[in-house]
């Protein structure tokens, strides 16, 4: 009787459907994962936060990796590709310069990666919601 | 936009601190909170490592 009563709870939480959606929206596009989780405030946060970041890189002249020619480039390449769609739409658009001449543009390409790497961050946060690792 | 360091260190503090708080933390309150401490530790340890590094220098 018992058994079958915990047989229930734990099916009753199992998470239903695709879990990995909100990992993979949430990746393309910044704070999508918690807005298909109906998490409206926190999503919106995250888009402005990891959209600011990315913009204000480019407004800093920084650069878009495009090719990988060393350790360090593959390293700020993966990092890139964390912020999903907007580094494609960047590349499609041509925005950033292909080499760096400035110090803020030094800066504005980290800006670039770590908006990269923040957005992944907020991706596996909006997993974690969906699989129920984490509460609220 | 060319920003100052100084300005370049605050607004990564704040987009940083913002996620921090938001994905390592569970309830509101303690989001504020964390974001707050991540925001105070990015901004105090540049201001450290910055005077060190000018001592170092002279």
């Amino acid at each position: 009787m018992a058994g079958e009563a915990n047989k229930n709870v734990s099916a009753k939480n199992e998470p239903q459907g695709f879990v990995y959606l909100p990992l993979i929206v949430g990746w393309l596009v910044p704070g999508g994962g918690h807005f298909l989780l109906r998490k409206w405030g926190r999503g919106a946060l995250l888009a402005i936060a990891i959209i600011g970041m990315f913009v204000s890189g480019l407004l800093m002249q920084g650069k878009l990796y495009t090719n990988a020619q060393d350790m360090l480039d593959l390293l700020g390449l993966a990092g890139d590709l964390g912020t999903g769609l907007l580094f494609f739409i960047g590349k499609v658009l041509n925005l950033g310069p292909d080499q760096v001449m400035v110090t803020t543009a030094d800066y504005g390409t980290k800006f670039i990666v770590v908006a990269g790497l923040l957005n992944v961050i907020a991706a596996v946060d909006a997993h974690n919601l969906r699989t129920g690792r984490k509460q609220s | 936009m060319h920003p100052s360091h100084f300005t370049a260190v605050l607004l990564f503090a704040l987009f940083a601190s913002t996620v921090f708080g938001i994905t390592q933390r569970e309830s509101p309150r303690r989001m504020v909170r964390y974001g707050a401490y991540c925001f105070t530790l990015f901004v105090g340890s540049a201001i450290v490592i910055s005077w060190l590094m000018y001592f170092i220098a002279r």
